[in-house]
């Protein structure tokens, strides 16, 4: 039942849960309880809303970061991570294999905010070695929805 | 100046579905649940490849039975769901949609007066198909009692000597019924004493809920005299591609080739390469869409329970099939109404035979914001009759 109820919540989390249990056949009681059960086991992290800020007056500006690190002794890559990801401005961060060690999306709301987040928090964090600084121009999916254009159903409204 | 046009084709009736879409065009801003195809777009590896077909300039005529490399994905598949082996080169050809497939059966078996079994409520061309072959069309009624199965009893009521083919449309357009192996079986006897064919129409197999389809094929004996029509549009959600298949013994399929060669020629070359793609790589998407579909079926059937629309629970395709009968009123008088007053596009029973009097076929190929909306409008109509 728990992939059920993720795979459903994943693309929308707002659905009642009486709505939730008629669609998985289950009853109300069994799928509130593993919910309950999934964010206690935080395997439910929070139901956040998927927002196109490009279409609203606020102004953003979003940059992806490729941070290089030396792991310090006894601290590894986690203490640096939680180094990096306790700033609000930071929305997430990923540990990476490759080129570089982590992913860190940044988020202000000019590219000078950022500039000076990378120049004066990030840079000069003891283990970090170089950042790449990239910044998003347009987002066209997130979250595995298509945002940059509305969904038209463009069927026939009969076929056999 | 004369009469222009063939007595065979004036005197059969248009669709019944054709009449009710001209209505429901003009009203603005209805919701509909009458739609017969998926509402998924067609998996984007399946549609790269066809864009990719076109790129590399696959742009000519393919053999006229299909591309080699279709037809034994076909019989792959075909081996991998259901244990038979067909011949990609003497046994499959690819069609124009499994609606193409169904006028070649018939016009390759039939002769003047045949009588072919059709089961009724169903797809709406095998009647008319039947008739252009110069066929007799045999009506048997399915009822709502047996869950709109056929069952030998009632085929065996229809048998006459010139009885020749059987349709079997399984998992059923519009009322979701669908035919287990002992189901099958017990027909199976029925059509070996009476030395019938089959043209089983399985576009629907890979939406079924509760089991996994069972084609008549499977059925011992039953491949040497079946044809199997089956396609891509509803499992793949490819229906504008206009791409289905049929197998079948070799000397039928042979015939059915001639038509199709001389009517068609090949099937769209790019749908086909497309559809190399789907068998080969689609059965998770598969998988996807049938979750989808039945969580939204398990929505719908709730939602008739609690409006008090009696509806017997359908186990394949997206349709449910609701009984209206206590409302004494015809399915196109409620289906009529339900749109002038609500707004809400549903498919009357009677568009797919006279037994689907007193049933609506309602498509749940929708969002859930979708049912919703439309499932809200139906109560409030049900409750207005109710009161009335």
């Amino acid at each position: 039942m728990r992939e059920k109820i993720l795979a459903v919540i994943e693309k929308n989390s707002r659905i009642d849960i009486k709505d939730l249990a008629i669609l998985l056949g289950e009853s109300e009681i069994a799928v509130a309880n593993e919910i309950a059960e999934m964010e206690k086991e935080h395997i439910i992290c929070g139901y956040h809303t998927l927002i196109n800020w490009d279409n609203t007056s606020d102004e953003k500006v979003v940059a992806l970061i490729e941070v290089k690190v030396t792991p310090q002794r006894g601290m590894g890559f986690d203490k640096i991570a939680e180094r990096i990801y306790q700033y609000s401005e930071v929305e997430s961060v990923y540990l990476m294999s490759g080129a570089f060690d982590f992913t860190v999306f940044i988020e202000g709301r000019t590219m000078r905010q950022v500039a000076q987040f990378v120049a004066e928090k990030l840079s000069p964090m003891e283990s970090v070695l170089s950042t790449a600084t990239h910044f998003v121009l347009k987002k066209y999916k997130d979250h595995g929805t298509i945002i940059s254009e509305p969904v038209q159903d463009e069927r026939m409204l009969i076929t056999p | 100046m004369r009469n222009p046009l063939s007595d065979k084709i004036v005197t059969i009736p248009p669709s019944g579905i054709r009449k009710f879409f001209d209505i429901v065009s003009e009203m603005k801003d209805a919701i509909s649940l009458g739609v017969g195809e998926p509402d998924f777009d067609t998996p984007w590896h399946i549609r790269e490849e066809g864009i990719y077909s076109l790129e590399k300039g696959r742009t000519f005529y393919t053999s006229n039975a299909g591309l080699k490399e279709l037809k034994v994905e076909i019989c792959r598949y075909i081996n991998r769901r259901q244990e038979v082996a067909y011949d990609p080169d003497h046994e499959v050809m690819v069609t124009v949609g499994g609606s193409e497939a169904i006028d070649l059966a018939l016009r390759a078996m039939l002769n003047p007066g045949d009588e072919v079994l059709i089961p009724q409520p169903s797809y709406v061309s095998y009647v008319p198909c039947t008739i252009l072959a110069d066929g007799q069309p045999v009506i048997i009624e399915l009822e709502e009692k047996d869950q709109f199965k056929l069952t030998a009893e009632k085929l065996r009521e229809k048998l006459t000597p010139k009885s020749k083919i059987l349709i079997l449309p399984f998992p059923n357009n519009p009322t979701g019924a669908v035919m287990g192996k002992e189901d099958l079986e017990e027909i199976a006897k029925v059509i070996e004493e009476h030395d019938l064919f089959v043209i089983s129409d399985e576009i629907y197999s890979e939406l079924t809920y509760e089991q996994k389809h069972v084609s008549i094929v499977a059925i011992p004996g039953m491949k040497e005299r079946t044809v199997l029509i089956n396609g891509f549009s509803k499992s793949y959600a490819m229906t504008g591609w206009r791409l289905g298949y049929a197998c079948a013994p070799a000397e039928i399929l042979k015939q059915m080739l001639k038509i199709h060669q001389f009517a068609i020629m090949c099937a769209p070359t790019t749908s086909q390469y497309a559809a190399v793609s789907a068998l080969r790589n689609g059965d998770g998407d598969v998988e996807m869409m049938r979750e989808s579909y039945n969580q939204r079926r398990r929505y719908l059937m709730h939602a008739f329970r609690e409006m008090g629309l009696e509806c017997f629970e359908p186990y394949g395709a997206f349709y449910t099939f609701p009984s209206i009968k206590r409302f004494g009123m015809s399915s196109d008088e409620f289906a009529t109404k339900l749109l002038q007053e609500e707004k809400v596009a549903v498919v009357p029973g009677t568009a797919f035979g006279d037994c689907g009097e007193g049933y609506l076929r309602i498509s749940y190929a929708y969002s859930l914001e979708n049912l919703k909306e439309a499932l809200g409008r139906i109560q409030r109509f049900i409750q207005k009759l109710e009161q009335e």
